[in-house]
């Protein structure tokens, strides 16, 4: 199976590399509409609150209507995007790969985007966008996924992943079965990876998407030891910010969207960065291969990348800007936003991406679906 | 002369008397459309959708293609998948069986004693909750279920934590709190289903004849023996349209189990992440298959019993 995927992919990556030749030179006129696949919150045109709004401006200046299509996992991502009718993505990094190895996307060229420039360099040449020195987009935002917890239980800051992982009491002296969740997507099975990383260097895992099938039993071990402790995977914002007012989860792996949200809303919650690090995502504004309207996508990409644009977004869903002067250029983000969310943390984060089979060294992300499946379901 | 007329007459005239003479023609003529709309777009996109179960999905670069495989029907047998089957069957058994004992009573005093705008009343209160959105009640009983909800108010009121507690730790009927116990997923199915229950079982009781009930007094009969021996054989088949649709609702929903319940996929759930957002066709019809074959087996073992002779 997995030497039948690794040879799918390589033709798969070759043929990709064939069609480059053909990336467009110039840009024609707005073509009037810009259809977008988008996490929710991503793409804001002023309905939930007035001041957060990068669409509106946008449509005066290009003429182009932006229609929004929310999606709450990679895997949905992936799925809409096959169905096809979309210009432009938002993928994350356990998304981005397949799009590519699918044809799904297409490279773009870099000297049509003129605020290219403004990239922060550490995002440059991004394993989960740069494929064969073909540029698949442009990186929108990046975050770490951060460690929620409920400062009426935590005094002081937990400071490692522990607390969702095995089986102990919180510092209010009750255990944390039943108080804690996990994510509901196998790409999940990495953030344990990357705790046992750590917890058992003698395991010896260097990446926790690149597992060998002794790494990824251990892996699957903690996984099954933690699912008795689950209160509900999650997936869905809404959900997991109403599970933490009302069902009383004390600490569960989260976004900064959430911690935002619920700090709004005056609730007793904080994130950290445990020290075990954090998986993270890096997500890239990607081009449909058979998009219709190429040239909103492509003065859209270039419209993402302003500063203001970059920060008004960071500060409303609570990730970081890939471009470093929004730090300083959105006055929602505020002069300490950037900080506030972890951007000095770009080291300790491994972002997400697909885990492949790599000629059958390690273990591929088909086999993580099904076995996350499986672990959810108590087995 | 009026055959020469028949035939000679307008074309609408000769296509009436040829309709006249030959009235298989004409049944047909009637059938044909609900007919084709029955076969072609009812059963055939239900076969078309089961035929996809045999297409093969790349899991990299989830795509399918038309290579035909059985390795998707083969896969509802491993241990995981077979887990959600086992799950949703035993919740869809338990919900049908909870319906059904908690319809009867209210389908028995509604038949026999309301009349007029009684009756009307009952009829209204047993189908209203049908007219609001499923989803807002769904997660209305979220609301309800939750921590700091009323259920747990009144727990707390008639101090029953401790007995709440010994409920959810009660492996396969419990779990950490109310909202993510089976408990609670259960308590949502039976009251969404309910109404489908009563009614059916409201009109078979209906159609009950008093002379019965009497004559069976009369013979000596304990209530008990007139119940047992008279009542449910009668009724048997009110309880089996009802359980119909509580069992086939349950097999199929998706928006319960992921909302109320503990962790783990239903069947409803499973087609739904592998179509919807996995975009794994093949596997999702494959998955639609147990649904099918699960109420084909129902019915047949409640033919079996007798539920249809009073048909």
């Amino acid at each position: 199976m997995s030497v039948h995927t690794t040879v799918l992919l390589g033709a798969l990556l070759a043929s990709a590399g064939a069609q480059a030749a053909g990336l467009p030179q110039k840009l024609g006129a707005g073509e009037g509409q810009l259809d977008i696949i988008a996490w929710p919150g991503y793409i804001e045109r002023g309905d939930s609150d007035k001041a957060y709004d990068w669409v509106t401006g946008f449509e005066k200046q290009t003429g182009c209507k932006v229609n929004v299509k929310t999606a709450a996992t990679s895997d949905e991502m992936v799925s809409l995007m096959t169905k096809g009718g979309y210009d432009l993505v938002t993928a994350s990094g356990d998304a981005s790969l397949r799009l590519i190895a699918g044809k799904r996307v297409q490279p773009i060229n870099t000297a049509l985007i003129g605020n290219w420039k403004n990239l922060d360099p550490r995002l440059q040449n991004g394993a989960w966008y740069v494929v064969k020195d073909q540029v698949y987009g442009t990186p929108y935002q990046w975050g770490p996924n951060v460690l929620l917890y409920n400062t009426e239980v935590f005094k002081t800051p937990p400071t490692s992943w522990s607390v969702v992982f095995e089986p102990q009491n919180l510092p209010d002296g009750k255990p944390n079965k039943g108080r804690v969740q996990a994510y509901d997507g196998p790409i999940y099975i990495a953030d344990a990876a990357l705790y046992l990383k750590t917890t058992q260097p003698e395991l010896g895992i260097q990446s926790p998407y690149e597992l060998t099938e002794k790494q990824y039993q251990a892996v699957l071990e903690l996984l099954r030891k933690q699912q008795p402790l689950i209160h509900r995977y999650w997936h869905d914002a809404t959900v997991q910010m109403s599970d933490v007012k009302n069902e009383g989860v004390a600490a569960t792996s989260s976004w900064g969207y959430m911690v935002n949200g619920l700090q709004a809303d005056k609730q007793p919650v904080a994130s950290v960065v445990p020290k075990e690090g954090a998986t993270g995502w890096a997500d890239t504004t990607m081009l449909h291969s058979e998009a219709k309207h190429p040239n909103c996508a492509y003065q859209w990409m270039d419209w993402s990348l302003q500063p203001k644009v970059q920060g008004d977004v960071a500060a409303w869903f609570g990730s970081l800007p890939a471009v470093p002067a929004a730090c300083t250029g959105s006055e929602l983000l505020g002069a300490e936003g950037c900080k506030t969310n972890g951007f000095d943390n770009f080291d300790k984060i491994a972002f997400w991406k697909t885990p492949q089979a790599e000629g059958g060294k390690f273990v591929p992300y088909s086999r993580w679906t099904q076995d996350y499946i499986a672990i959810m379901g108590g087995r | 002369m009026s055959v020469a007329v028949a035939t000679t007459g307008t074309p609408l005239r000769r296509l009436g008397n040829l309709l006249y003479r030959r009235p298989n023609l004409y049944l047909l003529m009637l059938l044909i459309p609900p007919l084709l709309w029955f076969g072609a777009i009812y059963l055939g996109s239900l076969l078309n959708l089961l035929w996809q179960g045999f297409y093969t999905f790349d899991d990299f670069s989830m795509t399918v293609t038309p290579e035909l495989t059985l390795v998707n029907f083969a896969a509802l047998f491993n241990p995981a998948n077979f887990d959600i089957i086992l799950r949703t069957l035993s919740m869809a058994v338990a919900v049908s069986l909870a319906s059904a004992a908690l319809a009867f009573p209210i389908a028995w005093y509604m038949a026999r004693y309301t009349t007029g705008r009684t009756k009307a009343f009952f009829y209204i209160a047993v189908m209203m909750p049908m007219w609001a959105s499923y989803i807002v009640k769904t997660y209305a009983w979220t609301l309800l279920l939750a921590k700091g909800g009323v259920a747990q108010w009144f727990v707390q009121r008639l101090h029953l934590e401790g007995l709440l507690q010994l409920l959810l730790d009660i492996p396969g009927v419990g779990g950490s709190t109310l909202s993510t116990s089976h408990l609670g997923r259960f308590l949502v199915f039976v009251y969404i289903w309910l109404p489908f229950m009563i009614l059916p079982i409201q009109a078979s009781l209906e159609r009950l004849p008093p002379s019965l009930l009497q004559a069976s007094a009369d013979l000596g009969a304990k209530p008990r023996q007139t119940f047992m021996q008279v009542v449910l054989p009668l009724a048997v088949p009110g309880i089996a349209a009802g359980s119909i649709f509580t069992f086939s609702l349950t097999l199929g929903d998706f928006i319960v189990p992921q909302l109320v319940g503990p962790p783990g996929y239903f069947i409803g759930s499973m087609v739904y992440a592998q179509q919807g957002a996995i975009g794994n066709m093949p596997m999702a019809a494959a998955f639609t298959l147990v649904p099918i074959v699960l109420i084909a087996v129902y019915l047949s073992i409640v033919k079996r019993l007798g539920a249809f002779d009073a048909l």
